[in-house]
Order: structure tokens, then sequence, then C-alpha cells
């Protein structure tokens, strides 16, 4: 009976946690870290046990790789609906993953109060797992606003001046994006009638020529707000400011954060642009927009002075390469894709942790540059008092949590160097596999034909930018670990360096592994590029038989 | 009356756009709560403007879909509006928090000559 009630636990579980966690005393640190944990555990489990159903496994249960959940048993084009596919049981896999790791390297003196985290923590992850498992486009967009909401709180941990102008930034950004959101669901609203994903689908094809023009603009509003939230590059100046202000781990589980957009744009772009005409021009300015912004992340990288804004701009790069081989169109390059977006995702997290470690090896007169709100505390200002701005500089390393390291210089070089191989794609780590995988998926694509330029550019871009962020990451390890000036061997705890060398490890096991992986995400695919399947299963789900207990009376 | 709430949602957008390109961030707030009435307006227009129609079908039973406003709009306004007050809210609260650390009220945290 559990199974069937499955799709909805990520969503709950960390709703009910969240809520109880805003209640619960700051005093009770141990119970708190309880809560935080078995929750983030049993989305872990929950996601897990999703991506095994999900690959058809056990027919009994799911076919076609295709769950659906009806939220108040209202039969599909009405009611609210979980869906379930191998898509959205991956993305909760690697949030699940990236948020455990998170939370383990936070314990480590980052998560104390009186600031709330573990509540925004687990209100994000509400967020982060409806927006991937909604099936309907406002449920979308309030999950959207669930998860941006958390990260505004979250963004502003640690306050100082430059943390709040940057969130004010953001928060300025992703409302006026929320707005574009709202308008290009109303617009679809109001020209087909529906907003539930797989139902749109059918009705597109009946849409009289000037409706179907209306439609197509509100298609394309909801776009531009995708894309804001992508970091696609007119649209992601906010990003590297943001991100880089952000303590360690927040910008660690903000690494799904874009890739949501990215979620989004691949999960509407294959719905409705199949066999359209549409997707001839949607997708040439998908691709040269995902271009440019791999371009723009690259030439940021390279331009970056410190470790966390140049991982910034590595997370717009790997945006602008998902992007750009999406707006290629061909489903050949999918696969590979998906194998990058997942390398991606646990590459950002990894190096986010680790600069919460390499920023303690400057000493403490350059550490004042990082710490600015030393001075700003000095002002009697009211704001102070009332948002408990007054605590003491949380992060200061004197204070002793957990058990140190040995070698913790040796350790930070190898991790270092683990993620400069990982985000410039380099052997033994996946993301050379699944860059390879995209090369070679892309040069095969029109056996003995001539390849469009777009493939051409993409090769180029693909190659050009890896060398380029290569030499721009090796730049700034030497600066880092060998260059002049005074620096010390920070005391690095077991909490913070140990998620670091999980994901690291789980990066090396995706490799091993690139073969099945390969295999599950050719799948997923294939499900992606065949949205009949998935409308069919999602409208064939009868109302009356719901496992749910809204029609138990 | 399309034309009115039209011309009306496109006056208020646009007034917002511009107080959202403003330096203060008093402008911004301004703005962005104009944006979301042009477009919580939108939202509405958008499930077509209709005169004395319930939108709710009561005891009497369905005998036309057109005697009825449609309710979706209404309830994707409710909780635009729901959520645009609240983050609204919390960016008020961070803007007085940056007034308070900064000293300025310019978005950028400093003058823009100093």
């Amino acid at each position: 009976m559990l199974i069937t009630h499955l799709p909805v636990l990520p969503i709950v579980v960390p709703l009910v946690a969240g809520a109880v966690l805003v209640l619960l005393p700051d005093e009770h640190r141990v119970l708190r870290l309880m809560i935080a944990f078995s929750s983030l555990g049993a989305q872990v489990a929950a996601a897990a046990v999703l991506l095994y159903l999900s690959t058809d496994a056990v027919p009994d249960i799911w076919s076609e790789g295709v769950g659906v959940y009806a939220i108040g048993g209202w039969p599909p084009p009405f009611g609210i609906l979980l869906v379930v596919d191998r898509l959205s049981a991956l993305m909760l896999l690697l949030t699940a993953i990236v948020a455990l790791a998170a939370l383990v390297y936070s314990m480590a003196g980052w998560e104390r109060p009186p600031q709330p985290f573990h509540s925004l923590y687990q209100f994000l992850m509400v967020g982060l797992n409806g927006a991937f498992l909604t099936g309907d486009l406002f449920n979308l967009f309030v999950f959207f606003e669930v998860l941006l909401a958390a990260s505004y709180g979250l963004l502003l941990r640690g306050v100082g001046v430059r943390r709040v102008r940057n969130a004010l930034h953001y928060i300025a950004v992703n409302l006026a994006a929320s707005l574009l959101f709202l308008i290009g669901v109303a617009l679809i609203y109001g020209t087909i009638g529906t907003l539930n994903m797989a139902d749109l689908l059918g009705k597109v094809a009946l849409l009289a020529p000037p409706e179907r023009a209306l439609f197509d603009v509100g298609a394309a509003i909801l776009g531009i707000a995708f894309l804001v939230k992508a970091g696609s590059w007119p649209l992601n100046f906010w990003l590297p400011g943001s991100y880089s202000a952000a303590i360690a781990p927040v910008a660690a589980a903000f690494a799904m954060l874009t890739k949501v957009g990215v979620y989004a744009v691949l999960r509407i772009g294959t719905l409705l642009g199949e066999d359209d005409a549409a997707a001839a021009i949607l997708g040439p300015i998908l691709f040269y927009l995902g271009f440019a912004t791999l371009l723009a992340g690259t030439i940021g990288m390279l331009a970056a002075q410190q470790l966390r804004r140049l991982v910034s701009y590595s997370v717009i790069a790997s945006s602008g390469l998902l992007l750009a081989t999406l707006g290629i169109g061909n489903e050949a390059l999918t696969p590979p894709a998906l194998f990058y977006f997942a390398t991606s995702v646990l590459t950002t997290c990894a190096f986010f942790l680790l600069t919460g470690m390499t920023d303690r090896t400057r000493v403490a007169a350059d550490a004042a540059a990082s710490v600015p709100n030393l001075t700003a505390i000095e002002l009697p200002t009211p704001t102070y008092l009332a948002f408990g701005v007054r605590e003491p500089q949380p992060y200061d390393t004197s204070e002793e949590v957990g058990t140190a390291i040995p070698a913790a210089m040796a350790f930070l070089g190898l991790m270092f160097v683990c993620c400069v191989l990982l985000v410039a794609g380099l052997p033994p780590l996946p993301s050379f596999v699944a860059k390879f995988a995209l090369l070679s998926a892309a040069l095969n694509s029109a056996p003995g034909g001539q390849l469009p330029h777009q493939t051409w550019l993409l090769v180029g871009g693909i190659l050009g930018t890896g060398l380029a962020q290569l030499i721009a990451l090796t730049r700034i390890g030497i600066r880092l670990f060998w260059g002049g000036g005074v620096r010390r061997t920070p005391r690095l705890r077991v909490l913070e360096a140990a998620p670091v060398a999980v994901v690291v490890l789980l990066c090396l096991a995706l490799s091993a592994m690139s073969g099945s992986a390969m295999r599950f995400f050719e799948a997923a695919a294939r499900s992606l590029h065949a949205p009949e399947v998935y409308t069919r299963i999602v409208l064939s789900k009868p109302g009356a038989d719901q496992p749910s207990g809204g029609h138990e009376r | 009356m399309e034309i009115v709430y039209a011309l009306a949602i496109g006056i208020v957008a646009g007034a917002g756009v511009w107080l959202l390109l403003r330096p203060r961030t008093f402008q911004v707030i301004i703005g962005l709560s104009l944006l979301s009435y042009a477009t919580n307006l939108f939202i509405f227009g958008m499930g077509r403007i209709t005169l004395h129609r319930p939108p709710i079908i009561g005891d009497e039973g369905v005998t036309d879909p057109a005697l009825y406003a449609d309710p979706v709009p209404q309830a994707l306004v409710l909780t635009a509006i729901v959520i645009g007050f609240a983050t609204t809210a919390l960016f008020l609260v961070v803007l007085i928090a940056l007034r308070g650390l900064a000293g300025t009220d310019h978005v950028d945290g400093r003058e823009p000559d100093s």
C-alpha cells in the first residue's frame, strides 16, 4: 500500500519535517539534526525506489516507466497530478544526494542558530522535489516559488552587506521571472483551457491559427522564465554574485537550482516540440543562447579572481552546454546530455563544498575581505537587533567542532584536482565520459551526410571551453596552493571533508558504471522523446480507484 | 470593456517595468508590486471577462457551461496573490536590512559616484 503512495513522499516528508523544525526550539540541536537527517534519508530511499520502479523492474506497479499519483483522487485532466518517470526519478535522486552531502557538511558549524537553517533547507527540498514531480504547469510555478522562497532565506544566511545586496538582486530578478512565468501560464490556459502537461500535447494540434499564435507567445514567455532560472546568457548576470555570496553548503545545495530550469526546458520542450514547426524556430534560438551561455561562463571562469566566483561561472558554463545540446534537437544527443547533467550537478556540489574549506587557507588579514560584516557590525542600527545580525562571526575557524583530519593540504589539493578534472572533462572522471559520448553522438548523427554547422559549433565549443576551463582552474589552483604569500593550513573536520570525498567517489563510481548508467539515460531519453506514451499513461489513469484518501468516505 | 481592461493592464505593467529599472530599492519594490498587480489582472482576464455569471455550480446541476464563469483563473489569481504577497514582504525585509547595513537605499548598496 505504501508503494502506491511513494510518489508523494518526497514532497510530504520534507514538508512535515520542515514544519516541525520551525516549531522546535533551537536548544534541541540533536533532535533537530535527527529530524533533518531522517527526512533526507527517507528522501534518498524514496528516490532510489522510484528510480528502480521507473526502470520497469516491477511491471505490476507501473507500466512503461511512468507512475501517476492523483492527489485527491480526481481523474487526470482535472486534478493535481504527480508524475514520475525516469527523468524525474533521476532528478529526485540527484537532489537528495546533493542535499544530504551539503547537510552533513553544514553540521560543522554552518547551521548554527539563531538564523533558521534546517527548516528552510527542508522547504527547499519540498520545492525541488515538487518541481520535478508535478504534472501540471501551475503547480510547477507553485513549487518554483516554494524553492525560491526557501533559497532567499538560505542565501541570506550569515547576513553581511555583500550577501544582503546580492540577495536583493537575486530576489528582484527571480520575482520578475516568476511574473513572466505566470503570464506564460495564463496565456497557455487562456488559449488551450488546460494546464495539465499531458493534456497540452493533444490539444495543441486542435488550436486555430490565431489562438495558436497566442499559445506560442505564452510558451515563449514561459521559456524565458525557465531560462532565467537556468542561468542562460543574457539573463544570468545575477547568478555569479549571489552564488558566490552564499555560504558553502547552501551554494552546494543550490547546485540543483539552475538545473531545475534546465529540467523544465527539457520537460516542456520535449512535450511540446516534437513534430512541430515551432521546434524548427525555437531549437536554433535555444542552441545559440546555450552556446553564448557556454562562452560567457567560460570567459567568466577565465576572468574570475576568486575560486567561488569561478565555480559560479562553471555552473553557467554547464547550463550553457546543456541548453546548446538540447537546442540541436537531436534525439541521439539527449542521453549523453543527461549523463552530463548528472555529473555536473555532483561536480558543482563537491566544488562548492570545497570552496568553503579552501577559503580558510588564506590568512586572517586577507580573510577580512571575505567577511564584510566585521566593520558593519559596529553600526548601531535597529536592523541588527531585529534580524539577529549580532551573532558572533559564525564561521570562524577557531571553534572546534568534530575531529580534524590529517594531511589537510594534501586532501584539499587532491580534491581540488578531482574537481578540476570533473569540470574540464578529463579522464578518468565521468564528465569525460559524458563529453566524449556527446561528441561521438554529435559527430555520428549524420552518417555519410553533411553535418549541420551547429554540430560543428557544439563540438568546437565543448573542446575549446574544456581547454579554457582547464587553464582557468589550473591558474587559480597554482595561486591557491603554490602561489606566494602567507598561507596557513586549515583545520579540516571529518564532517566537512567526508561529504566532498564521498561525492567525488560517487562520481568515480558513476564513471566506472558508465555503461549501465548510459543504458538508463538512453531509456530516459527514449521516453522523453515519445511523449505520446507519457500522455497516454497519464490521461488513462482513472480517478475512481485512486489510492488517495480523498475518495474513501 | 476589454479595451479599457487591456489598457489598464498595459499602463500598470509599463509603470511597473519603469520603476523596476530605477536605482532605488523602494522604487524597485513598488515596481514589482505594480507588475504583480498587472499580472494578476492579466490572469483574471485570460478567463474571459464575463458579467453576472457564478463560477461555482450550485445544487441545480449543470445546464450549460456557458452560463458559468471559469473558476480556474480565479483560483490561480488567488494563489498568485498569496505567493506574491509573501515574496514582496520578504523583499521588504531584505530591503530594510540592506538600508541598515549599507546606509543607502541604492540597489547596489553604495552610491554610484562614491
